[in-house]
């Protein structure tokens, strides 16, 4: 953060000597004053609104709703009772577990994918993409209803299995490795080809240690995606002992919706693994999505 | 001898066919391997995303009674569909919803893309802040939501208020809930986009500006000729992508910000097609409203890919 915001004055100071450019700068530096507004205005939209959230979640029954930002009287009896009235840690742990599972699988099955279509060679290989990247125009929410049906026909439904193995499959992942793939260097395969080293083998040792910057990226980012999943864990589960954070906080909201001491603060219990999985690898995150617009 | 001509007869031909063998093989075990490495995910999406997708059209025509009954009803489910002012007061909503919500989510991303852009003192805190609701699930963005738009203890209202002016029910309004759900959609999804333009601005040679400001040329005059037609890859992705969301998205939020109220005013088309099928078990008359749906999204994916000439720069005109 602070090399990014160095370099400014830096070249500012480089200016001076020249005097029309010194005019420019300036200019631009006026200029700058409402931009800065803006921005500053469009980040307190943004954050504000998750802060009141994180702050109230710290009140009493009585003050949640009293207008201010910091709390009077600082409580974590919320967070307390959260924890004891549902089996909230077993809800965190479900999300934690099946996340973990979805995101180490479909890495592994869209790198493995990835590396057949954009390296090796066989007939039928852009066929083969096509038919992959086609089914990214088929959302989730369409197929909801007979994915319902094809998991219950699989006895899939209410099981682990159930809430892992459909989540996996997704073109995206696949097309974004792809990409990343078709630019390395073809150099080093082959020749490890000639010394006799079968294809699983310069996937192994070659191909996926040096992808480690972008499946790193997409760890983060597929982990937020499932652990922020929804609507296929409320379509596909009953059994309580299966549920998912998001639904847990869901149902408390429906159970509690006047208290919102308490649902705020199952809210923010739910929000800040990846709140600070977002500090954490915030770069990661960025990288991943910027990847993804460019073809 | 004869067994020395035997071992001989064998034993010439085999470099040979070892050879050939060989050769055959290494382009054939690139193509078994390659078979290998797709089948994972080739045979995961065929059953999870492309079976059920065949699955819906044909579920379209039958009627699903109870758990497991299937009658054929041919186009049955298609004429109620016609038929049912439920359903396409659900379209029209999901049509002003989709009308709304991706011109002004396309306008302040790119907007903030261009701010950000501005290379502002304490530039990596704002992308930080205007990216941060994007990380948080559309479960707990819709609590915090309904917690801020409350009518009486409402961030929203008491600011209203405390500035003179009279508080309005956001979420309980019919002619302000599907506003407030577009807005708190915007909210969410602008950084996201905003990273992505963001990033098809970068890619835009600084040399371009230098020389239209060289040239004389102003900000607005810069953004039109330069910004714009160089950035049609980036606007063609994020307006399908976010058209697509459109059409087919918003169920999490609507779930918990309105659940399809007040007076079905935010019952958005996958919201009542959810409804239809797992409030009610009418599997059949879901698939089909989800059939037409699909139709619907791959002709506007088609729409904007014509529109757009797929995002390609063009040197024609």
């Amino acid at each position: 953060m602070t090399t990014e915001a160095t370099p400014t004055p830096g070249t500012g100071a480089r200016r001076t000597p020249l005097s029309p450019a010194r005019r420019r700068g300036s200019a631009t530096a006026r200029g700058r004053l409402p931009l800065t507004v803006l921005a500053i205005i469009a980040s307190l939209i943004s954050v504000f609104p998750v802060l009141w959230m994180v702050t109230s979640a710290f009140k009493t029954r009585d003050t949640v709703t009293d207008g201010r930002l910091i709390p009077q009287k600082f409580t974590f009896d919320n967070f307390v009772y959260v924890f004891s009235e549902v089996p909230f840690a077993r809800y965190l742990w479900n999300s934690f577990f099946i996340s973990a599972v979805i995101t180490i699988v479909a890495l592994l099955f869209h790198s493995m994918a990835a590396y057949a279509l954009a390296r090796l060679r066989f007939p039928g290989r852009e066929t083969a993409f096509m038919l992959i990247f086609s089914t990214l125009l088929i959302t989730a929410p369409v197929v909801l209803i007979p994915l319902f049906l094809v998991a219950r026909q699989l006895h899939l439904l209410d099981s682990y299995a159930g809430l892992i193995i459909p989540a996996i499959f997704n073109a995206f992942g696949i097309f974004l490795l792809r990409q990343f793939y078709l630019s390395f260097p073809r150099a080093l395969e082959e020749a490890a080809i000639m010394d006799g080293c079968g294809h699983w083998r310069v996937y192994w040792n070659i191909v996926l240690p040096m992808s480690r910057p972008i499946l790193s990226a997409l760890t983060v980012f597929f982990f937020l995606a499932n652990w922020n999943a929804f609507v296929w864990p409320l379509v596909a589960t009953t059994d309580p002992d299966l549920t998912v954070v998001q639904l847990g906080i869901s149902s408390f909201q429906q159970q509690y919706g006047s208290n919102w001491n308490y649902v705020l603060a199952a809210a923010t219990v739910a929000a800040l693994p990846m709140l600070a999985l977002f500090f954490a690898f915030q770069r990661q995150i960025v990288e991943s999505i910027k990847t993804s617009g460019i073809k | 001898m004869t067994t020395s001509t035997t071992t001989r007869a064998v034993a010439v031909p085999r470099p040979a066919a070892k050879g050939r063998r060989r050769r055959l093989s290494r382009k054939h075990r690139e193509w078994v391997a390659a078979g290998l490495f797709l089948a994972p995910d080739a045979i995961g999406l065929l059953i999870f995303v492309a079976l059920p997708m065949v699955l819906s059209i044909l579920l379209s025509f039958y009627q699903v009674s109870g758990f497991g009954s299937y009658t054929w009803v041919g186009l049955g489910n298609y004429e109620r569909m016609m038929h049912d002012p439920l359903f396409w007061d659900s379209m029209r909503i999901t049509g002003i919803y989709v009308l709304v919500l991706v011109p002004v989510l396309f306008c302040v991303s790119l907007g903030l893309g261009l701010l950000i852009k501005q290379r502002l003192p304490g530039l990596a805190a704002y992308r930080t802040a205007l990216f941060l609701p994007y990380v948080i699930s559309l479960v707990v963005v819709g609590q915090l939501w309904k917690f801020m738009l409350d009518d009486q203890t409402g961030l929203v209202n008491r600011t209203l208020r405390a500035a003179g002016f009279e508080g309005r029910s956001w979420l309980g309004d019919p002619d302000l809930a599907l506003g407030s759900v577009i807005a708190v959609t915007v909210w969410v999804m602008m950084g996201y986009y905003m990273i992505i333009f963001l990033a098809g601005l970068q890619d835009i040679p600084k040399e371009y500006y230098e020389a239209a400001r060289i040239d004389g040329a102003g900000p607005w005059t810069s953004f039109r000729r330069i910004t714009w037609p160089l950035l049609r890859p980036t606007s063609f992705f994020v307006l399908l992508m976010s058209t697509v969301a459109a059409l087919t998205g918003g169920l999490d939020l609507v779930f918990v910000l309105t659940n399809g109220g007040p007076a079905n005013g935010t019952s958005l088309a996958i919201f009542y097609i959810y409804q239809q099928a797992f409030g009610f078990g009418e599997f059949g008359y879901a698939a089909a409203m989800g059939s037409f749906l699909v139709l619907i999204m791959v002709a506007f994916s088609a729409l904007i890919f014509a529109l757009t000439r797929g995002g390609r720069f063009d040197h024609d005109d």
